[in-house]
């Protein structure tokens, strides 16, 4: 495939008097309430017999007005709703809007506020590949490894809140730096966790990679080409399991992020293997980044200095991330006052989430639902 | 061993498989239909048992009430019989079907009636423990080209039906 | 009266054989007794291995360690309302999950747990195991297309086509090991249940060893279509809670799911009891013939009242390390209460006289619980086929090997 291929945009329902011989066309609805899909998403599945001819995807079940909502907030306010979209890692989504403003407000936070932001988002990356697993997991039908990878996830929880007080959504950054200072036997416990973790992450490799069922369920399941992620937008794991080499840590690199020494894991197939193998991988990174950072915690500040009245310049700025998921960006306009003019959110769930239908064409019912999985959407992003 | 009730089993066993048969015929509903199918099928099964063979008995029950009402009960429920339930029932012909249905139950009774003496007097009693042998030593010696045939054409049926089901790649 | 037991305990026929319609009927009771406790323990027995096997901990509150959780769940069951979609055909939706019930408890009266404890030995019974164990797809049929909605249709479509491809496998494979009980002496093989286990005894080898390896392979395509059968995991794609909300029995609530769940695990042990019969050596101890002798006959003979003393044992350790609060007292009472039956059931199991009898019983209950164990452990790892691959094993993998181990053990009786 050399050029991206053209889908369906819309469904073209079937004739009801013809009787099941005749055609076996069939419209079937997956959700919103489904025990598989991750969130409130409404799948539309075309199917002839058990194949899927073409999805289309309603969403808009969790919306909730966030970027109408920022129009009306300080930018100080803000901070706490971005948690809460994608909020299974929210540590990224923290860091991503700080970092947008920041460069609004041309402030630059500390070295110490830096490692503390990466060690932070390195460990939610961890803690959102692990959610995946688990869930990717359990929709294939393997209950265990979702009770393995919740009880680990749970230490990285554990220091979440001891940090910030909270575990999920934790509004752990402020616009400037941070707000605390790392507690008592925070590093402790970070290395406690590093020793702790990578003996897991071969559990959960030993219990899926090899066995054949994962594998047949998994390779040459939802294969998306090179060219088509380029085409659809699609980043984050799915772009790098199609053999891309873009992590947006590498290529424009944020938070200190540039002093560590990590490897970008990337796929050959573009298949829900291939993705599995990736964000396993990208674990195993992630534990990298953080024991360097750990080691060499600068000593310093950790809140450069920002007007307490924050009022940037006018202006517009497009800052994005690699969040565990993919490209996060925020595109912030300011018109000088206290609020911002408009504050939009580049999910990378919702940009992944078309490529639905192009991986499912053609495959069975039980590949979307394995699909969806290895996408890996939240949809209070995918909303907002 | 003794059997017991015998003949309170063959009543039994009997007018459960008449009436199976005509709940077949009589229900409007295809699906019922093919449940009263199932018994009178099961039922048989039981009159086999009596006839001290059980071979042929639990062949009944693998192949036909578990084999081919499947089948059967696949293709009614894949196929939309909504249009024909609103159909009428009975033809109009009933008086017709209803004098060659007395007819063949004459032939019946005429058949039974001249060749009474052909029967054996009392009732035979094969062994029951060896019914499985002698139906393999038949089968497997006596009528082999028969199997073989009657497999061949198994086969035929099935390459049919995977010729006819299949769609074009 | 009591002579009448007497007489009875001293016949070595089953009541099937000796014609005796009361002793059937007894039977048949204690079998049907013994078949519902064990589905519940097995209910129970599941949820709490599975969640060890999470790392959780599964019911504890209901009773102590949840040991009244299957009861609980059976008066919630049924005191549920019996909802009806209100299009379903109501004849059929009421007799689908009877037909996979009456199915899956028929095969009880050739089980052989002993050479002259079965209901009755039929001469054809393994044909007759099978035969009346696929009858269930009937049911599984008919509850979907009863529920008048097409997610249980095209779970029950699913479902009835993988039970009838498995049958296929199943089959085969239970030929191989009935070809293989026409090599004793007399040349002539059974059908008869009993008679396959007396077989194995007569030849001095489980059949799971016979020819190895090709019993082995034999054994591995029934344990692995016999999961298939009865729809569990890893080949439960047609009641997968993701794929399709619970298959064929959606539409199904209270007493009528219960049902189910009941034919359910009723066919796993009745397949299970298949495949210890054919190729573990049924009711026969471990080692009987290179550990022969009295004394190793009695130190097998002492194996079930330690195994129950060790569960008692068990049960004692976990009413020590229950909490000391007063909330606790009634579950520590009754946790004890437990041990102390369980223990009392090992201590007579010591007796002599009941320790002959007990023998065979204990061991084919023994192999068979092992099975079920192991269909726990295969839902608590694996994760599920989908369905076209489930398929595929089933035509182009295990039937082909069947076939093939066939032909191989057919020449093997011949030459050897």
């Amino acid at each position: 495939m050399t050029e991206p291929t053209t889908y369906l945009s819309h469904l073209e329902l079937g004739e009801p008097d013809k009787t099941y011989l005749d055609t076996n066309e069939l419209i079937i609805n997956m959700g919103p309430q489904h025990p598989a899909t991750h969130g409130v998403l409404r799948v539309i599945l075309k199917l002839d017999g058990e194949k899927v001819l073409g999805t289309e995807c309603v969403i808009g079940y969790l919306h909730r007005g966030v970027e109408k909502i920022a129009e009306h907030r300080t930018y100080t306010m803000f901070n706490p709703y971005v948690d809460r979209m994608d909020y299974v890692a929210a540590v990224s989504n923290g860091l991503g809007y700080c970092e947008a403003v920041e460069k609004l407000l041309n402030v630059e936070a500390p070295p110490r506020a830096q490692y503390i932001r990466v060690i932070l988002t390195e460990l939610n990356r961890l803690a959102s590949h692990q959610l995946w697993l688990g869930t990717h997991a359990l929709d294939i039908g393997a209950m265990t490894p979702l009770f393995y990878t919740f009880r680990d996830r749970e230490e990285i929880l554990k220091i979440f809140e001891k940090y910030c007080g909270a575990r999920l959504t934790t509004h752990a950054f402020r616009i400037g730096g941070c707000l605390y200072e790392t507690y008592d036997g925070f590093e402790g416990d970070v290395k406690k966790f590093l020793d702790f973790v990578p003996s897991k992450i071969d559990e959960y490799e030993e219990l899926l990679t090899t066995n054949r069922i994962w594998v047949e369920r998994t390779k040459n399941v939802g294969k998306i080409s090179a060219e088509d992620c380029k085409a659809l937008g699609v980043t984050g794991p799915v772009l790098r399991a199609s053999g891309v080499k873009w992590d947006i840590r590498k290529a424009m690199p944020y938070a200190a992020y540039s002093e560590f020494d990590f490897e970008i894991p990337i796929g050959i197939n573009g298949d829900t293997y291939d993705r599995y193998l990736v964000r396993m991988e990208e674990m195993r990174q992630s534990l990298r980044i953080i024991r360097q950072a750990v080691e060499r915690i600068p000593e310093g500040p950790i809140m450069a200095k920002v007007p307490k009245v924050m009022k940037p310049p006018v202006g517009e700025v497009y800052h994005s991330i690699e969040a565990p998921k993919g490209e996060l960006g925020y595109f912030i306009v300011s018109d000088g006052s206290t609020q911002p003019y408009r504050v939009r959110v580049r999910p990378p769930s919702f940009v992944n989430l078309q490529a639905l239908d192009l991986m499912v064409r053609g495959a069975l019912v039980a590949d979307v639902i394995a699909v969806i999985g290895t996408l890996d959407i939240v949809l209070g992003e995918v909303d907002r | 061993m003794a059997p017991v009730a015998t003949t309170f089993f063959f009543y039994f066993l009997s007018a459960l498989t008449l009436v199976s048969g005509i709940l077949v015929i009589t229900r409007k509903n295809a699906v019922h239909s093919a449940l009263a199918l199932i018994f009178g099928l099961l039922a048989q099964a039981g009159l086999y048992l009596m006839l001290y063979a059980p071979f042929v008995a639990g062949v009944q029950i693998i192949l036909y009430a578990g084999g081919i009402m499947v089948l059967f009960l696949f293709v009614i429920m894949l196929v939309n019989l909504e249009r024909s339930q609103k159909e009428e029932q009975f033809n109009k012909q009933w008086l017709v079907g209803l004098l060659a249905a007395c007819a063949l139950g004459g032939l019946f009774i005429a058949v039974y009636v001249k060749g009474n003496g052909l029967f054996p007097e009392h009732i035979a009693q094969p062994v029951e423990s060896s019914n499985t042998q002698q139906i393999a030593i038949m089968l497997y010696g006596q009528y082999m080209f028969a199997f073989e045939i009657a497999s061949l054409l198994l086969l035929v049926a099935i390459i049919g039906a995977v010729v006819m089901a299949k769609k074009r790649i | 009266m009591l002579d009448y037991i007497t007489s009875y305990l001293g016949m070595n026929t089953t009541p099937g054989q000796a014609g005796n319609v009361f002793w059937a009927l007894v039977y048949i009771m204690i079998v049907f007794g013994g078949v519902s406790v064990a589905v519940m323990s097995m209910n129970w027995l599941e949820r709490k291995a599975l969640a060890h096997f999470q790392i959780r901990l599964g019911p504890m509150r209901v009773g102590p360690h949840g040991l009244l959780q299957p009861i609980a769940d059976a008066i919630k069951l049924m005191t549920k309302e019996d909802i009806i979609p209100s299009e379903a055909d109501k004849f059929v939706f009421w007799i689908a999950p009877l037909i996979i019930l009456c199915a899956s408890f028929t095969v009880y009266i050739v089980i052989p747990f002993g050479p002259t404890h079965a209901i009755t030995d039929l001469n054809i019974g393994i044909l007759f195991m099978l035969g009346v164990s696929s009858l269930s797809v009937l049911g599984v049929v008919m509850a979907g297309w009863a529920s008048n909605s097409h997610y249980p249709l095209i779970g029950s479509l699913r479902s009835s086509a993988q039970m009838i491809s498995y049958e296929v496998a199943m089959g085969l494979s239970v030929v191989s090991a009935i070809l293989m009980t026409s090599l004793n002496k007399e040349g002539t093989g059974t059908l008869s249940m009993i008679g396959i286990v007396q077989a194995q005894q007569q030849q001095q080898i489980w059949f799971l060893f016979k020819f190895f390896p090709l019993g082995f392979i034999a054994f591995a395509i029934f344990a692995i279509a016999m999961v298939a059968e009865t729809n569990r995991a890893p080949f439960d794609l047609p009641e997968a809670e993701s794929e399709l909300t619970a298959g064929f029995h959606t539409e199904y609530s209270g007493l009528r799911w219960s049902l189910f769940m009941l034919g359910e695990y009723a066919a796993m042990i009745a397949v299970s009891s298949i495949a210890v019969t054919l190729w573990l050596g049924g009711w026969m101890r471990p080692f009987p013939n290179t550990l022969t002798g009295d004394t190793w006959d009695l130190v097998f003979s002492l194996i079930p009242g330690f195994s129950f003393l060790g569960l008692a044992l068990i049960a004692f350790i976990g009413v020590v390390r229950m909490p000391k609060h007063p909330y606790f007292k009634i579950q520590t009472l009754g946790l004890a209460g437990f041990a102390a039956v369980l223990a009392l059931i090992g201590l007579v199991l010591f007796v002599p006289a009941v320790r002959d009898r007990i023998q065979d019983i204990f061991w084919f209950c023994a192999k068979v619980a092992g099975f079920m164990y192991l269909y726990i452990w295969y839902r608590a790892t694996f994760p599920r086929y989908r369905f076209d691959q489930l398929m595929k094993v089933g035509w182009k993998v295990l039937l082909p090997i069947a076939i093939g181990v066939l032909i191989l053990t057919a020449i093997a009786g011949v030459l050897f």
